[in-house]
């Protein structure tokens, strides 16, 4: 048993096995009822089925975007379901006790336990000081720590639960940081999300432990929708790590999310993503489509949103965690390693928009592209007129493995504020042939020394992730570059 | 059977032929020396023994206690006792030192059929070999060679060695470049290492190294093969006088 949600790999793709269990799905195709029967099964208030509406009718009118580096023929929107859910959870309250024993089973496989007697009990090992919250294709199946996390007055369950149990705090923040029309997927995302993550620190606390999100696609030509919010309130503290995986399917599927967070003054949220879709064959067939669109907003004064993650899955990855400076003295971070391999494609960065007087941005991207992949950086740095005094630094390093592959960069910088200091660093590298000579040359086997020298050339994030996620990320590079040299 | 047995070797490089019927023969126990020209083969010959990409055997034959290495990939080499001391050790951004000894020690013993060694006691080992090189132990944190000195890169060469403690140590000219309190700081690695179960060979353009490490044979290498062999006296000679008498 492996002691952690994300130490699931040792070898190829390990979590790409598929659980046999019974499921509600919609058939495939989207239209005004598809949206109403969502809406409906959420039992949402009304205001809330129009919002979803207004998006669908919204997105049904856009144009998918077609200016990222990457190359797929169109999704037919009409063969997707955009519905699925473990069939014990349809009505009710659910507890574990209702849940299909073969889901828990696929959690246990995965190293997630959700019975937290257990835990507690130390029958199963997990990290003592992580709730985890799990959502299963397109449904939030439990979420951990709930009781202790109440005591601090932290907020963390499913999406659908905080629209019942805090209405108002959803009213008011969903879709104030990316609004519907923002996007394409986007825009399909506010019609169609089912589930996902919902957190509130209350004023001045510092959340009790990290929290943690678990995706897992699993039904067949099942998108994935899921939504998330976080509200970090006056001088409030969290730090937020989701994890993914999907198993291995031949088709493509589509991953469409939308995470908004909120920084009031003086908060700070530390989000980190751990990545791992399933990326496709060595062929590039299958794999996930994951077309995500991440913002936060520094609301208040000095507040702070950082961004860590470590892409290293999906077929195609469309993402761009961005950060509105708004708050005098706020800080936007932006820390990523994005792996691509065999025939994967990413297109990949951020977006720090300065509104605010001395504000900050760190943007630090590290791409490795092996195989036939190729991997891009885009990033955006905007200053308004009010921005005086902001600050930005960019770092952008790429590193090939092989002959085939490509890394390219886009770097846009647009700058309205006569006071602004905006820095740009970018490098590309190859892993050297002396490099590899030398740690051979003491013992260490081609494959080994790739993935330590890789590990080196991304240290500078991995600094930014929890610790024992730091080590996971580190071995899931390890297996994402098996078969990169030799 | 001889620790390394080298015979009329010939080598090309991007197809031009540097070793021209190289002939060695190093015991266990033993210290040897090669001299030689700037550009007459030694790292050339440094390198084949490695087994580093490039370097094209295109006659002759290298047998490791009495196993052909030829086939042998480098880190297989590395496995059968092979060490290397780079003439110009490069670094590896990011990966610390500590780290990369580890993987080494953990690579070499899997290889052997051993467990790992507990992190802590292997921690423990190196930072006191690190002070035997009067190498700071912050040295093991940082990425290996990065921002390192050149004198820095050659104890750490050392320490490498010291720690893997392989059957041979090729130092290629690890003594260019210390300083006088460092040669002799290299120089006691050297002696700690050698035991009669192990050899040197050491490449170098000066004879000071050899008054602190005695060699049993030194040679001279030069326009691709070894073209004089003899005890310590002849690297003071060649001292003296220089290469023309070899090779005229
Ligand atoms: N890729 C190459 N193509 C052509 N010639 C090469 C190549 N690499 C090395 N050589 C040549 O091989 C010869 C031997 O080089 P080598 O590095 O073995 O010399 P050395 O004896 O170690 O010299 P030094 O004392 O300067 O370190 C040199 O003339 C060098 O220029
Ligand atoms: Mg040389």
């Amino acid at each position: 048993m492996s002691d952690s949600p994300l130490d699931i790999v040792s070898q190829e793709y390990e979590a790409g096995f598929v659980t046999d269990i019974e499921s509600e799905t919609l058939p495939p195709g989207l239209d005004e009822g598809v949206v109403k029967f969502i809406s409906a099964k959420n039992h949402e208030p009304s205001w809330l089925t129009e919002w979803r509406l207004d998006a669908y009718r919204k997105w049904r009118d856009m144009p998918a975007p077609v200016w990222a580096h990457v190359n797929f023929s169109p999704i037919d929107y009409e063969t997707i379901s955009y519905y699925s859910a473990p069939k014990s959870q349809t009505d009710g309250p659910q507890s574990l006790e209702d849940v299909d024993p073969e889901l828990l089973r696929t959690y246990e496989k995965l190293g997630i336990p959700l019975h937290e007697q257990e835990t507690l009990a130390g029958v199963v090992k997990q990290r003592p000081n992580v709730a985890v919250d799990v959502v299963f294709d397109s449904v939030s199946i439990t979420t951990t720590f709930k009781d202790k996390l109440a005591e601090a007055g932290v907020v963390f369950c499913s999406i659908s639960e905080a629209i019942k149990s805090h209405p108002e705090l959803v009213k008011r923040y969903l879709g104030s940081v990316v609004p519907r029309q923002d996007n394409f997927y986007a825009a399909l995302n506010s019609a169609v999300f089912s589930d996902g993550s919902f957190v509130y620190i209350p004023e001045g606390v510092r959340c009790p432990m990290e929290l943690s999100t678990y995706f897992r696609i699993n039904a067949q030509n099942t998108g994935q929708f899921e939504r998330t919010l976080i509200i970090a309130e006056e001088g409030a503290y969290v730090s937020y790590l989701e994890g993914c995986t999907a198993p291995m399917r031949d088709e493509h599927q589509l991953h469409a999310a939308v995470v908004e967070l909120v920084a009031l003054k003086d908060a700070e949220i530390k989000y980190s993503t751990v990545q791992n879709w399933y990326p496709g064959d060595k062929d590039g067939k299958g794999g996930i489509f994951n077309f995500v669109t991440k913002r936060g907003a520094c609301i208040g004064e000095r507040s702070k949103i950082s961004w860590t993650q470590v892409e290293t899955g999906s077929a195609i990855t469309w993402k761009y965690p961005s950060v509105v400076l708004r708050g005098a003295g706020s800080v936007g971070e932006f820390y990523s390693v994005a792996l691509t391999n065999n025939y994967q494609q990413a297109d990949t960065g951020t977006k720090m928009i300065h509104l605010g007087p001395n504000t900050k941005s760190t943007i630090i991207s590290k791409g490795i592209s092996a195989g036939h992949s190729q991997n891009s950086y885009r990033g955006l740095v905007r200053t308004s007129p009010a921005a005086r005094g902001a600050r930005n630094y960019t770092q952008c390093d790429s590193l090939l493995i092989g002959g085939k592959s490509g890394a390219h960069t886009f770097p846009y910088i647009e700058n309205k504020s006569a006071t602004a200091i905006i820095e740009h660093e970018a490098t590309t590298s190859k892993v050297s042939e002396d490099q590899m000579f030398l740690c051979q040359q003491r013992g260490i086997d081609a494959e080994k020394a790739v993935s330590m020298i890789v590990n080196g050339f991304c240290k500078d994030v991995f600094r930014e992730l929890p610790m024992e996620f730091a080590v996971e990320a580190g071995k899931l590079l390890e297996v994402s570059l098996e078969g990169a040299v030799g | 059977m001889s620790l390394l047995q080298v015979d009329d070797l010939h080598v090309t490089v991007d197809g031009k032929l540097i070793l021209k019927g190289l002939t060695l023969t190093i015991e266990a126990g033993e210290v040897h020396a090669i001299m030689g020209p700037n550009g007459s083969g030694k790292s050339t010959l440094a390198n084949v023994l490695a087994g580093r990409p490039g370097f094209e055997i295109t006659s002759g034959t290298v047998n490791f206690e009495g196993v052909d290495l030829t086939p042998l990939e480098p880190h297989q080499r590395a496995h059968a006792g092979m060490f290397l001391a780079f003439q110009y050790p490069i670094e590896i951004p990011g990966v610390s030192n500590m780290e990369f000894l580890k993987a080494a020690n953990d690579s070499q013993r899997a290889a052997a059929g051993l467990e790992a060694r507990s992190a802590v006691e292997f921690m423990k080992s190196v930072r006191t070999l690190a002070e035997s090189l009067d190498l700071n132990p912050d040295f093991l944190k940082r990425g290996v060679n990065e921002g390192f000195s050149g004198g820095e890169r050659k104890r750490n060469e050392i320490l490498q060695m010291l720690m893997l403690e392989p059957k041979l140590a090729v130092l290629d000219e690890t003594d260019s470049g210390l300083d006088i309190d460092a040669l002799q700081t290299v120089a006691n690695g050297i002696n700690r290492y050698h035991n009669s179960g192990n050899a040197v060979l050491l490449i170098t353009h000066y004879q000071r190294l050899l008054n602190y490490v005695v060699p049993d044979q030194v040679h001279v290498l030069a326009d691709g093969r070894i073209l004089e062999s003899g005890d310590r006296r002849l690297a003071e000679k060649l001292e003296a006088e220089g290469y023309a008498w070899v090779t005229a």
